[in-house]
């Protein structure tokens, strides 16, 4: 269950021998003088092989090789610092739970936990963590009760929460002035949580959603040719007067279906068609490229959103490290939270934590599955303290109670 | 024709004698059309395009001013342009992925940062041999070499660091952690200081190149811009070292810097993007690569202002100036 990826032997080799020829230079080799030995865990559940027909199957490692990529690039850092970093990559067989599997990590002393689980396992384990004092960066559930009323102290967030994804898209259509929106959600609970957080975006971004309509005609976007076509799902949206419609399909079931099915034609946005997300293969510029190449270098495939914000969050701890020289969680939380923290993360403006919840401010991409249509916030909207600020919750609408620890 | 260019000097020498600018040849690296454009400093005009490799990006002229070498960076290679004639040359092994390179005075060897392998090529361009690899950190940018050539700079933009390398030994002699994102390093001319620009950061870093701690943090506080839209890359210093311009990216802003105060005497604005500059050898102009508006802008040195914008290929990157 438990595999250890050495953080590149060759490079700490190196760094101990530079570590070496510092102490022979004398005053400038002091801050290499002792070793930092970083352990970071990696925790998701194992996945079943999908079947064949499923097209662009979340891939075997997913998540995990984006703290693999991250966890090199803090090697090569600590190299030249003397500092060491250790990943341990769990997989959660079904039926095991994420407070049950930390156990053995915790005994050994590991205090930094990066997850890619749904929302109420990712409380849990933050909750079982919070006594040990270990910090959890939540790079898969984008759940904004998790940034909200159930936000914890300990709990830190990589992956963008719904809002941001739907003010990201929101902010779009408002600047491109499509404003009469056609909401469409699915049955399942991410759905209505999907079409709650677009709602919020629509009002603060003064987009009109000019109707709702539910989908009740079943995953009719994964029936293959021989499926039965529902005469009610080709005319459901017929009459409405609306420019585009958003869907909330979280499981891929219809959104795709819908698109070029319409009586009248309409374009697609939200969980299919024009889709907000943290990151997308089309995207290479602000160097992403590079990003890009390294992941496809180490994995052999591309990189999707998990796989992403997981090399955020350990890079973000990678980055706190080699500031404070020390692996302290405390000393971590709270050196992310500072004013002064930023990270690089290919998408232009700097990263950094938001004090109030502890959810990462980044820019939201809006693609098509094979190009790029563009990068929130979009110019239109200012803030008056980090336009990053103008996706999702901002401090005074934070329902997070729990501030800095 | 070696005649022909040796009366085009001589007539050169006499126009710099006469008191007019003299004529400099100033060549644009356009990273998505692939090509690079000249330009005649005295008329501005665009005096011809050349096909170059896929991706070109940095770019520099021999000290005697006959060869122009740019990295190719999605070929691996730097090819080598006459340029008289503007025909390439060859094509050297640079190592995978060349960004920026810094040359040796002599013209006979260049320091390559490969920003996709996490080092530093060494290339003698005589023999088209690599002398040394050198380890860095990841995503190697900015490369520098000190004026007396014994220091070597690579700045690794993922790490975070100004690596400091002996440039005869290729040993690695400090890391200076700096703000994120560290795009490019420039030496002062009297190389008692190292200025590097870091993109994310926002800032440019000043570090006293022999301690090696850092004398000056600068910020970029633009009149009506937010933080996150001022992200210094490029540097150029006149060469008496009073003035440092900084281009300042999507801030759209060219700042110049006086390098004895830190006082930013003006941020002058100039086209989308601003990446990579290059002064005249006369000093009289100073020319930026503005990458989303796919032009060159032109400002007058001394008086700070904007004077000319000239549209090259997609997306220009790189300029380098002849040197005469």
């Amino acid at each position: 269950m438990t595999q250890v990826t050495p953080g590149l032997p060759a490079l700490r080799r190196l760094g101990r021998t530079l570590a070496l020829a510092g102490c022979l230079l004398g005053p400038a080799a002091a801050a290499w003088s002792d070793p930092l030995k970083v352990e970071i865990a990696f925790i998701a559940r194992a996945r079943a092989p999908s079947p064949p027909y499923v097209l662009d199957p979340p891939p075997p490692g997913e998540g995990a090789d984006g703290a693999r990529l991250a966890l090199q690039e803090n090697a090569t850092t600590g190299a030249f610092l003397d500092q060491t970093f250790e990943l341990q990559n769990i997989e959660l067989a079904e039926g095991d739970a994420p407070a049950e599997a930390v156990k053995p990590l915790l005994a050994q002393g590991v205090k930094l936990f990066v997850s890619a689980l749904p929302a109420e396992e990712t409380q849990a384990l933050a909750d079982a963590l919070k006594p040990s004092g270990a910090l959890l960066f939540n790079a898969g559930a984008a759940d904004d009760s998790l940034r909200g009323a159930a936000c914890r102290s300990n709990l830190f967030h990589t992956a963008p929460s719904r809002a941001m994804l739907t003010d990201a898209l929101a902010q779009y259509l408002a600047a491109r002035r499509w404003s009469k929106i056609l909401l469409v959600a699915g049955p399942g609970a991410g759905d209505a949580a999907y079409a709650e957080a677009f709602r919020a975006s629509a009002k603060k971004f003064a987009v009109k959603i000019v109707a709702e309509k539910p989908w009740s005609f079943g995953p009719l976007a994964r029936a293959r040719a021989d499926a039965i076509t529902q005469s009610e799902a080709l005319t459901f949206a017929r009459g409405v007067d609306a420019d585009l419609i958003v869907v909330a399909d979280e499981a891929e079931d219809f959104g795709d279906y819908i698109l070029y099915r319409t009586s009248e034609p309409r374009l697609v946005a939200g969980t299919q068609g024009l889709t907000p997300t943290s990151w997308h293969p089309t995207h290479t510029a602000y160097g992403a490229e590079q990003l890009q190449n390294r992941f496809i270098r180490l994995t052999k495939r591309r990189m999707r959103p998990i796989d992403y914000q997981a090399w955020i969050a350990v890079r973000a701890i990678g980055e706190a490290v080699t500031e404070l020289r020390a692996a302290d969680p405390d000393k971590i939380a709270a050196d992310l939270q500072s004013p002064n923290f930023n990270l690089a993360i290919f998408k232009g403006a700097a990263a950094s934590f938001r004090p109030w919840d502890r959810q990462l401010r980044q820019a939201i991409l809006l693609a098509q599955p094979k190009s790029l249509i563009g990068l929130s916030p979009q110019p239109e909207f200012l803030h008056q303290r980090n336009t990053l600020d103008s996706l999702g919750a901002d401090e005074s609408e934070s329902a997070c109670k729990q501030g800095m620890k | 024709m070696t005649t022909l260019r040796n009366a085009l000097r001589l007539a050169l020498l006499a126009a710099l004698f006469a008191g007019p600018a003299e004529a400099a040849r100033i060549y644009i690296t356009n990273e998505k059309s692939n090509d690079i454009t000249v330009i005649d400093s005295d008329s501005l005009a665009v005096l011809q395009t050349v096909k170059a490799g896929r991706r070109p990006r940095g770019v520099r002229v021999s000290p005697d001013g006959k060869l122009l070498y740019v990295c190719a960076s999605d070929e691996d290679g730097i090819q080598v342009f006459d340029t008289a004639t503007m025909k390439l040359l060859r094509t050297l092994d640079s190592g995978p992925d060349p960004e920026q390179f810094a040359m040796n005075a002599a013209g006979d060897l260049l320091y390559i940062a490969n920003e996709d392998n996490a080092q530093v090529t060494v290339l003698d361009v005589v023999k088209n041999q690599i002398v040394a690899n050198v380890p860095v950190g990841v995503e190697p940018e900015g490369m520098a070499l000190s004026p007396d050539g014994a220091v070597l700079v690579n700045t690794s933009e993922t790490t975070n660091m100004a690596h400091f390398i002996d440039a005869k030994t290729f040993k690695r002699i400090d890391n200076v952690l700096v703000d994120k994102r560290p795009r490019y390093a420039l030496f002062t001319p009297d190389g008692g200081k190292l200025w590097v620009s870091s993109e994310v950061g926002g800032t440019v870093s000043v570090i006293d190149a022999r301690t090696r701690q850092l004398v000056k943090k600068l910020r970029f506080d633009v009149p009506g811009l937010t933080a996150e839209e001022v992200q210094p890359v490029g540097l150029r210093a006149t060469r008496d070292g009073k003035t440092v311009f900084v281009a300042l990216g999507p801030a759209n802003r060219v700042a110049a810097v006086d390098a004895e105060t830190f006082e930013i005497r003006k941020y002058i604005l100039v086209g989308q993007r601003v990446w990579h500059m290059a002064l005249t050898p006369d000093e009289k102009y100073l020319f930026t690569a503005n990458g989303n508006s796919n032009d060159v802008t032109v400002i007058d040195v001394a008086s700070l202002k904007a004077i000319k914008s000239l549209p090259v290929g997609q997306a220009p990157l790189g300029v380098a100036s002849s040197p005469n």
